[in-house]
């Protein structure tokens, strides 16, 4: 597993904690991602914004393992080589997604939901024989008091609201111990009280784990005060706080269509 | 509040239907053998195969439920592995038959006589051994859904994709079990088996054996299937069915779970394939054809699809249903069977014990009012 | 006299091997008789004063056994077809001698005289002896007819006789051959006659002439002409030249005859493809722009195929005869018509119900066929039915040698592409072709613009279902019409729609041509049955690598 040589950076100082670099995908002669690098450190908390079709979705795609670039390098952890593995390997490295759309096991209960996401050996022939350890038990708990829902665990997880899904949706990716979670606009379709709840649980999530967040939602990105990047036509167009992004003559343009 | 789930192998209730239900089918051969004759509780020497045979369509319902049921793949070749468990089962019977086939030849059936063919195929032997034929109904089926299951499920072909690709493979198995030169006796398939195990195929009492061991292998095939649903893998196939791609993103090979019931199911369709061709005591291509592996999915339509009483309740109601008809009147037959399927997808989409939980359902809710009033 | 008052015969008869001015002549006939039989016997050229017709005619009404013989013999080397029916009625024993007069034929109720082939009339049966005939007679007469036949009035015999010529081989054939092609003007009998004597100069030519006969042929395709080089190759005593000419021939025919071959499956190929195109390009539409399964296609394919049957025995009882054979462009639309309407009111009554859930979709259409086959198995009944071809359909050609090509064939190919342009330009260029391209990319969106999304569904329905009926007329033209036609086809055209891609007309085309030419292409080597095989497994691991089909567009959307 060739490491990545990453320019600039110190002999001794941490990998970062994914590392993309250069990453093109086309798609029927259509530039999804053009030569796409980023740089995530371990713990960030970092929020990825742009207009449609600037290829975020296509990014976490690539992240995830769903889509293989045409070109460049996808490195988690300094060592290990997204490109080459994948979706259940990479998501077993500790890398959780959820959807734009909330997705959940809607024909499975809460709880159940939630026991599917706990970490536990992945094989077909362990979740043969997995039980519903006492540590499980445990740990589901701990997610309920996290995501709220624990009335309503042995309900249908298609019976909840869209924004409950969501909260649940996130509660399996930490389920799973992720320890970088890539979230897909996590506050569409929830309600001004729900968003600030969502804004609480992220920041609270950010304290132990590295999160990328992709939003639409302006006040929501300015309300979790973090770094922005700004993609364009599948490349990084503008990257700094807030502010610094909003100032930004070019994207100004961009959004604006000037 | 802090309650977990429990996902036991049956309830206790459910094990007293269970206990019920292999009771009242061990009663049928006790009715016809002990019953006096002409007493009302005879049963007719014809109603033993005949049920028997049903309980094989059950087992092969139970299958077809499992991964259709279950893990939403709708396998339209279900009939193939069914069929080859029967073929392994008819090759051990013709060897069984030896000297007493119409050519008198020992080691050839009548058919490779009949074709000139001087020495017995490669692949017939070790048929003449009952435990290598039963095995051989298991693993053949086995083998080929594993083959099958990993070439599509590897490139994740799903949904109406995957329902074509199994039916192509049984159309493929019905044309070139057609061909006499595949050795297993082309158009006619295999029949005029004498005996099994020694015991001489037409007697009724060889008969009530292989009911008994049908009901059986239909008790078993349950318990085996419940295992499976109840099991953590059987809620990461139901996961499955409603977001694949979720499952994946959480970590689970949905690859290997989906293999891994796609074989079990192959292996409990061929199990039932093998029981019930000594009981019908033929078996020929037609099994393979694409029509009959749709027809078990009416089978566990009708019942209700993700249960798997009403695979067995599908399965016994449909197939009585036709002995009927095709009897009373046979043009009618086709015309019941379609609008079944229309009326299943369209009024009944979770069958008969969807409806019956339907109607159990609004007595509660009518109940709540009354209790209400009553407090 | 009777002669002055024959006919002159059109110009091909007077060739120079055959004078104009051997006209018959009575005074000539009377002195000259037994000298010009014995001269025609010797002479292959029959010169001017060589004896004529009448008189060879009067000598086989004799009752010499040998004199007749000698007769039958000169008139079969004299090469004028007017001996032909005197010769053929001796065969069958119609013929009969009259006196003081040639010989007459009983043909049927009258008497014709021998050469001029006008009713005698007046005669009385004392008057008339039959003319008989023994063993070697008819012998004689056979073979005298089939070198005549190379001289008769009707092209086919001419040109049978001269095909048939090809397996005489003798010097004499040849020679009898040369003679007949001087005066033979019709191409296409001079063109065998040529090839048969070529023929015969290889069997009995020089080694020169062998040489360059077998050269001459080399570029047949006949497997006669095979066989006869190959003999020849075989054959110990011919000269080193000769075999070595045999042996480029022999080789030259291989390479054309493999080539010819796989032309030939070629074309089989491209016709089952047509066919499977026609059977899967509704399919295609439905499952592209619907999403939906319809187990059901089949049938539509079938209830076509049984309205051409309809349509052919309306027209028989009510067209006069000449019109009959226009049922068949009759059937056409109104095949469309019919399983369309079948389809719309399928989509109305259940599929509309079912849209978002393809495996119940697939489930309730495959009902729907067995309602269909049953329906149409108790209206008609389980027998096959034949549609006839009209007149104009059956036959064919032969393109080059052995390649033949059925009319039919060709006729369902242009069918074929007419209907795929047909269902282009609906596409492209109308109103409705828009509206379902526009439901196809995004269903909810169309719906906001305005589209009657529900209407377009069953229109669409309607017209995959339609295109089946269309290609179900074009399925009664190359074989019987069944209750279960639909189920020979379907999962074919399933395979087709698959392996092309869903939603894509190209991808249908090359799917099913591919199919088709890969199928006739695989039988000659593997047989029917296992080349199927073959297909299917190949086309199950094709899936493999484009799990969407050949023309898949890729998308970027996350499949939640």
């Amino acid at each position: 597993m060739a490491r990545p040589d990453i320019p600039g950076r110190l002999a001794g100082e941490p990998d970062p904690h994914l590392y993309l670099s250069g990453v093109t995908v086309s798609f029927d002669g259509f530039r999804a991602l053009n030569a796409l690098s980023l740089i995530i450190e371990k713990g960030e908390l970092r929020t990825i914004i742009g207009p449609n079709g600037a290829g975020k979705t296509t990014m976490m795609d690539v992240i995830t393992g769903k889509t293989r670039p045409d070109e460049g390098e996808v490195f988690f952890a300094g060592e290990h080589d997204l490109t080459q593995l994948d979706e259940a390997g990479i998501a077993n490295l500790g890398i959780g997604r959820k959807f734009q759309r909330p997705t959940v096991f809607e024909n499975l209960t809460v709880y159940e939901n939630l026991e599917l996401a706990v970490k536990t050996a992945r094989g077909t022939f362990a979740t043969l024989k997995g039980r519903l350890t006492g540590e499980m038990r445990d740990t589901i708990e701990r997610l309920f008091d996290t995501i709220g829902l624990a009335a309503r665990r042995h309900e249908q997880a298609g019976a909840l609201s869209h924004g409950q899904k969501q909260w649940l949706e996130i509660g399996m990716l930490l389920g799973q111990d992720a320890q970088l979670l890539l979230l897909d606009e996590p506050v569409a379709g929830m309600t001004d009280h729900e968003t600030a709840a969502t804004a609480e649980l992220i920041l609270r999530l950010a304290k132990e784990r590295t999160l990328v967040v992709v939003e639409h939602d302006m006040e929501f990105v300015r309300s979790l005060g973090a770094k922005v990047t700004v993609l364009h036509e599948g490349s990084v167009l503008a990257e700094g706080n807030i502010d610094q992004v909003q100032a930004n003559q070019r994207v100004v343009e961009v959004y604006l269509g000037r | 509040m802090r309650d977990h789930p429990t996902y036991p192998l049956l309830t206790p209730r459910g094990w007293l239907v269970f206990a019920l239900v292999g009771l009242v089918l061990l009663a049928v051969p006790a009715a016809n053998q002990w019953a006096a004759t002409g007493s009302a509780a005879h049963l007719p020497d014809y109603l033993v195969p005949l049920i028997g045979k049903y309980c094989t369509y059950a087992m092969l319902a139970l299958a077809l439920d499992l991964i259709w049921g279950y893990a939403g793949i709708l396998s339209l070749g279900h009939g193939a592995f069914f069929a080859l468990g029967g073929y392994c089962m008819g090759m051990y019977m013709m060897r069984q038959i030896g000297t007493r086939g119409v050519y008198g030849n020992a080691d050839l059936p009548d058919f490779m006589v009949f074709l000139n063919w001087k020495e017995l195929p490669w692949y017939w032997q070790g048929f003449d051994m009952f435990w290598f034929a039963a095995l051989m109904a298991l693993v053949v089926p086995g083998i080929l859904a594993f083959v099958v299951g990993w070439l599509t499920f590897r490139s994740r072909v799903t949904g109406v994709y995957l329902s074509i690709i199994t039916q192509a493979m049984t159309f493929a198995l019905l044309l070139a079990f057609f061909r006499n030169n595949m050795g297993f006796g082309g158009n006619n398939g295999l029949t005029d088996f004498k005996e099994i195990l020694g015991f001489p195929i037409q007697a009724q009492t060889t008969r009530v054996g292989l009911y008994v061991a049908s009901v059986i292998g239909l008790g078993l095939t349950f318990l085996i299937c419940r295992a499976v649903v109840t099991s953590k893998l059987g809620r990461v196939c139901l996961a499955l069915r409603d977001a694949e791609s979720r499952v994946r993103f959480l970590g689970y090979s949905t690859t290997g779970a989906k293999l891994f019931v796609f074989t079990l199911s192959a292996v409990l369709a061929g199990l039932a394939g093998a029981l019930y061709v000594p009981q019908v005591g033929i078996i020929n291509p037609s099994e393979f054809s694409p029509a009959n592996s749709i027809e078990i999915a009416i089978w566990v339509a009708v019942g209700g699809r993700g249960t798997l009483s009403g695979a067995v309740l599908g399965a016994f109601a449909v197939n009585w249903a036709k002995t009927w008809l095709t009897g009373a009147a046979p043009e009618v037959w086709l015309f019941f069977l379609g609008l079944l399927f229309v009326a299943v997808t369209l009024l009944f989409p979770k069958g008969v014990t969807g409806l019956v939980q339907q109607v159990r359902n609004r007595l509660a809710t009518r109940a709540i009012p009354r209790q209400a009033e009553g407090d | 006299m009777k002669q002055s008052r024959v006919p002159r015969r059109g110009p091909e008869r007077g060739g120079a091997g055959q004078p104009a001015d051997a006209a018959p002549q009575s005074w000539i006939r009377r002195a000259a008789a037994g000298l010009v039989a014995i001269s025609a016997f010797l002479l292959i050229h029959v010169s001017a004063s060589a004896a004529t017709l009448e008189d060879l005619l009067a000598k086989l009404a004799t009752d010499s056994f040998a004199e007749k013989v000698e007769a039958a013999e000169a008139l079969g080397s004299l090469g004028d077809g007017r001996a032909i029916p005197a010769l053929r009625a001796l065969t069958d024993g119609r013929l009969y001698a009259r006196k003081d007069a040639g010989p007459v034929i009983e043909d049927g109720s009258v008497f014709r005289d021998a050469l001029t082939r006008q009713p005698v009339a007046g005669l009385a049966a004392a008057d008339l002896d039959k003319v008989r005939a023994n063993n070697r007679l008819r012998g004689v007469l056979e073979g005298a007819l089939s070198k005549l036949s190379l001289f008769s009035d009707v092209k086919a015999e001419r040109l049978a006789a001269a095909r048939d010529a090809f397996k005489v081989g003798s010097a004499e054939m040849a020679t009898t051959l040369e003679r007949a092609l001087a005066t033979e003007k019709d191409t296409d009998v001079a063109a065998a006659i040529r090839f048969s004597l070529t023929a015969a100069k290889i069997s009995s030519g020089t080694p020169e002439q062998r040489v360059l006969s077998i050269r001459e042929l080399a570029g047949s395709m006949d497997p006669q002409v095979r066989n006869l080089i190959a003999g020849v190759r075989n054959d110990a005593s011919q000269p080193k030249e000769v075999k070595d000419a045999a042996d480029t021939a022999l080789a030259a025919m291989d390479r054309k005859l493999m080539l010819s071959g796989i032309a030939e499956n070629l074309f089989q190929g491209i016709s089952l493809g047509s066919v499977l195109l026609l059977a899967a390009v509704g399919l295609a539409i439905t499952f592209g722009v619907m999403g939906v399964i319809n187990m059901a296609h089949g049938e539509m394919i079938m209830l076509g195929a049984y309205t051409a049957y309809t349509v052919q025995l309306v027209c028989r009882a009510l067209l006069p005869p000449e019109w009959v054979g226009s049922y068949l462009l009759l059937s056409v639309p109104i095949a469309f018509v019919v399983a369309g309407l079948v389809g719309v009111l399928i989509e109305r009554t259940v599929i509309r119900f079912l849209y978002g859930r393809p495996l119940e979709t697939l489930l309730s259409t495959w009902g729907i066929s067995l309602i269909l086959q049953q329906a149409v198995r108790s209206i008609f009944d389980a027998q096959n039915k034949e549609v006839a071809n009209p007149e104009w359909m059956t036959g064919g050609f032969e393109l080059i040698g052995g390649f033949y090509i059925a009319w039919n064939r060709l006729y369902i190919i242009l069918f074929c592409f007419m209907v795929l342009g047909a269902i282009a330009l609906v596409l492209r260029r109308t109103a409705f072709g828009l509206h379902m391209r526009a439901v196809t990319q995004n269903r909810d969106m169309a719906a906001a613009m305005g589209i009657p999304t529900a209407r377009v569904d069953a229109l669409t329905f309607g017209l995959g279902s339609g295109i089946a009926g269309m290609a179900g007329v074009a399925l009664s033209q190359i074989g019987n019409v069944s209750p279960n036609l639909g189920q020979i086809y379907i999962v074919d055209s399933f395979l087709v729609v698959v392996f092309g891609g869903v939603g894509n007309l190209m991808g249908t085309l090359v799917g099913a041509m591919t199919l088709g030419v890969v199928n006739k292409l695989l039988e000659p080597v593997a047989g029917a049955v296992l080349g199927k095989v073959v297909v299917l497994v190949a086309i199950i691991l094709f899936m493999q690598r484009r799990p969407r089909g050949l023309f898949a567009l890729k998308g970027r959307s996350v499949d939640a």
